[in-house]
């Protein structure tokens, strides 16, 4: 072990910034991180243990008990759900002959379910040891079956097995036009810094990740602060559940969302990039890599970039998943090698990111969007789209429609349009933007995808009338509650207590005072949370409540109060030490 | 630079670098709070002193004062929801004041007697915590731990120490110790440590101290959590 973790931390310069990078590499090597490797870690980098068992336990994919040699974690996406994931997840328990939540007693396989892996065009989905496989059904899992018994090293599986597809179904502006290699790069250092500024700022561009800051003026925010480091951070951990679309960027327009972080280094004056990938997606990383190397030959990345006196490179590193990471400070932490906590703000980061330094963090989608405007000009972008929301939008369509995939459409199109196109038939609803967006019914399918009326930062799921509305609702507030970091008490302990209270009614045990108080704990969580994901948490509950108080209502009992536990059920272990199993041992719950 | 705020209608002054809870402590104006300590780097995680900055929910501890902000300190819906937010923090863990040794000098129990919390309103979460006794002089008891990293702090910023972390994520959160094996007899902790005497609970004990004075006479017994706060935070949790 010893030597291993020597090799390993001099591969990584002995930083601990790259803590994650390190914990990650002792996961894949020795099934999870032993003690007695956080020993050796923590002398080394000169770091308390306790910041490394921090970390370790942050992180979903890192584990401090050994996992099984292959390690399986399916997606547990509503979209993985609808497509038959629950009885193919008891399949594979049953195939593999492992318990769902265990590691089977040899040590070979685990089972675990994890949240939406961002293959929802292609669900059920499944990562084995962190790399993903899209479109399960039984012959795979038969097929896996057979692969594990042999212990057939996961290079030598069927690259079939691992066969990811694009699934572009509609591109518009961006995704029909595409750029030579360092053509922004050229067209920004042709220009008066300021002069780009002004024709980004012109374009009206707004960061893609769904929160919609003006691109130009957070880079020139950034450019203006005196400092002796500037950085750039691309947030590719796209974690909403039923987003998918920087994965497609990520895999076949690469080199054009590095160019925009170029461009935009080169006007802010940073000299190093990250690449916060996001750890579902592993399988681009190799990829990605080689893209970075080619533009490195290519003299688009490193010293002197195309003569221009101009330095600047990128790193990818790889989280560990964890949803709130894809909100920019927590990102930054993790990008330090620490739990992705949200920092408190001010200051933000384009005044004080990574390491204390002014980062810019934008999303794929806008890096990619930036280097074309740069190229092209603001008249180009602009003329698509809306007065607040000028251009176009990349969407990741999923759910209840014959062709998901990625779609790009001017801001301002009608929901009713894209469900046209992706063959949506007997629509219930839209969840727009995800979990953390806003479900629409089919009453509302005349809104328009805009910042002005359905922001979005690409989660397009579609459901027809078969589907349950709690069930859904049910699905996403488990996912907020099982992703919230924990810090602040409204979060950590509301969306706990969210999940409960949703819980409760939806198995039948909720009456009308149980609905008042899920809605006052909704407006407590949404109003107290630290950071966007708690602030957004209980989006799922408010918008169907508001939409379909009736389906709320038939589901409660017709009492005035219905305790949360079953007050019988709780003397079982009483009854049973005691010996005794008459009446009298037995209370009855509520006189109904 | 320094200039004035407004919190519930007086005007208040402030310089430069300081948060509404700084400038509210100096002009004697009490905003609950657990998770914060004066002289200690604002956290912002128990939420107990969110207040309306211009319409805006804020902490107070981490939001920098400004010309002219305008600040709801109490208002019906803010008592209420920090009444709430407390609740929330007695059903994550396993608080039982009356039997609890810290009763009467714990800040959870006295912002609770300050916002008139009559129950816990919730569901109790029953988590399953482990009691770390093993240090001569101090325990841990991580069923009355409410997170609010003050002992973390306390020990890497006052002690050099670094004794504690709090690891897991969302409601498993923890309190971890730094010793290869984990518990609080192997760290390099003290009973003189600031960070054994902070604990704004029960959470983290000294040994052979308890019922040295009776419940009754007790710091939040005799004084609200308000008073003690603004006369210093000096005489918080006397053990």
């Amino acid at each position: 072990m010893r030597t291993f973790l020597q090799a390993l931390l001099t591969k990584t310069q002995f930083q601990p910034v790259r803590l994650l990078t390190i914990l990650r590499a002792v996961q894949a090597e020795f099934r999870h991180i032993p003690s007695s490797a956080v020993d050796i870690l923590a002398e080394a980098l000169q770091i308390s243990r306790t910041q490394i068992l921090a970390v370790a336990e942050f992180y979903s994919f890192l584990h401090l008990t050994p996992q099984g040699r292959y390690a399986v974690l399916f997606s547990d996406s509503i979209t993985d759900r609808m497509l038959d994931q629950q009885n193919l997840l008891h399949y594979a328990a049953k195939r593999w002959n492992v318990a769902i939540g265990e590691v089977r007693a040899d040590g070979m396989v685990s089972l675990h379910t994890t949240s939406c892996t961002g293959l929802c065009d292609q669900g059920p989905a499944a990562l084995i040891n962190g790399i993903a496989i899209a479109n399960l059904n039984r012959p795979k899992i038969d097929l896996i079956a057979e692969l594990i018994e042999r212990q057939a090293p996961l290079a030598q599986w069927p690259a079939s097995l691992f066969a990811v597809n694009d699934n572009l179904y509609k591109a518009g502006l961006l995704l029909k036009s595409s750029l030579d290699s360092g053509a922004a790069i050229r067209a920004a250092c042709a220009h008066d810094r300021a002069e780009v500024f002004s024709e980004l700022e012109r374009s009206g561009l707004r960061g893609r990740g769904g929160a919609g800051f003006k691109t130009a003026l957070k880079w020139r925010y950034c450019a203006e602060e005196v400092s002796d480091r500037h950085y750039v951070v691309c947030n590719a951990d796209e974690g909403e559940p039923g987003t998918f679309k920087d994965r497609v960027l990520l895999n076949s327009f690469a080199d054009q969302v590095f160019e925009g972080m170029t461009v935009c280094a080169f006007l802010i004056g940073a000299r190093q990039g990250f690449l916060y990938l996001r750890a579902e997606y592993e399988f681009l990383h190799s990829k990605l890599e080689a893209v970075l190397e080619r533009r490195r030959q290519a003299g688009l990345l490193g010293n002197n970039i195309l003569n221009k006196a101009f330095d600047f490179d990128i790193e990818i590193r790889l989280g560990a998943g964890a949803y709130i990471c894809g909100e920019e400070s927590a990102l930054i932490e993790s990008l330090e090698g620490k739990p992705g906590i949200p920092r408190n703000r001010p200051p933000y980061p384009v005044s004080s990111g990574y390491l204390q330094k002014p980062t810019v963090v934008n999303n794929v989608e806008t890096f990619l969007a930036a280097a074309q405007i740069v190229v092209r000009g603001a008249d180009w972008f602009n003329v698509q789209g809306t007065e607040k929301s000028p251009g176009s939008k990349i969407l990741s369509v999923s759910g209840d429609c014959l062709r998901p995939g990625i779609y790009e459409y001017p801001f301002g199109t009608p929901v009713r349009q894209i469900l046209n196109d992706c063959g949506a038939r007997d629509v219930l609803g839209v969840q727009v933007g995800g979990p953390s967006g806003t479900f629409i019914s089919n009453r509302e399918l005349g809104r328009c995808l805009a910042f002005e009326d359905l922001p979005t930062g690409g989660s397009f799921i579609v459901f027809d009338n078969s589907r349950n509305i709690l069930q859904i609702t049910q699905n996403f507030i488990h996912f907020f509650a099982h992703e919230s970091c924990g810090f602040c008490t409204p979060c950590r302990v509301g969306t706990s207590l969210l999940k409960q209270q949703l819980d409760k009614i939806v198995e039948g045990h909720g009456s009308a005072g149980d609905v008042a108080e899920l809605e006052s704990l909704c407006r407590l969580v949404k109003q107290y949370s630290h950071c966007g994901l708690g602030q957004t948490a209980a989006n799922p509950i408010l918008s169907t409540l508001q939409r379909y108080p009736d389906v709320y209502q038939a589901q409660l009992k017709r009492i005035s109060y219905e305790p949360g536990f079953d007050l019988d059920g709780a003397l079982a272990v009483a009854r049973r030490m005691a010996n005794r199993d008459d009446a009298a041992a037995h209370l009855s719950q509520v006189e109904e | 630079m320094s200039g004035t705020i407004n919190i519930d209608g007086k005007t208040v002054p402030y310089r430069d670098g300081q948060t509404i809870m700084d400038a509210a402590i100096a002009a004697g104006i009490y905003i609950p709070h657990l998770c914060h300590k004066p002289g200690f780097t604002p956290h912002g995680s128990c939420k107990l002193c969110t207040v309306k900055v211009n319409g805006r929910n804020c902490s107070a501890c981490t939001f920098p004062a400004a010309d002219g902000q305008v600040v709801i300190n109490t208002s019906d819906e803010l008592l209420q929801d920090r009444r709430r937010i407390t609740q929330m923090l007695f059903v994550e863990g396993n608080h039982f004041c009356p039997s609890c040794e810290k009763s009467g000098n714990c800040q959870l129990q006295g912002v609770a007697y300050h916002l008139n919390m009559l129950d816990n309103h919730f569901p109790h979460f029953y988590a399953d915590r482990r009691v770390d006794a093993s240090h001569p002089d101090i325990m841990i008891d991580h069923n009355r731990c409410i997170f609010c990293n003050l002992c973390v702090r306390a020990s890497r910023e006052k002690d050099r120490k670094n004794v504690f972390d709090i690891a897991g994520r969302g409601i498993n959160k923890r309190l971890i110790v730094n010793s290869v094996s984990g518990t609080l007899k192997d760290s390099a902790i003290s009973v003189d440590d600031c960070a054994a005497h902070i604990c704004p609970t029960g959470a983290i004990l000294i040994k052979r101290s308890a019922y040295r004075l009776p419940i009754g006479q007790r710091t939040y017994d005799q004084r609200q959590i308000s008073d003690v706060a603004l006369s210093g935070e000096v005489e918080h949790g006397q053990d």
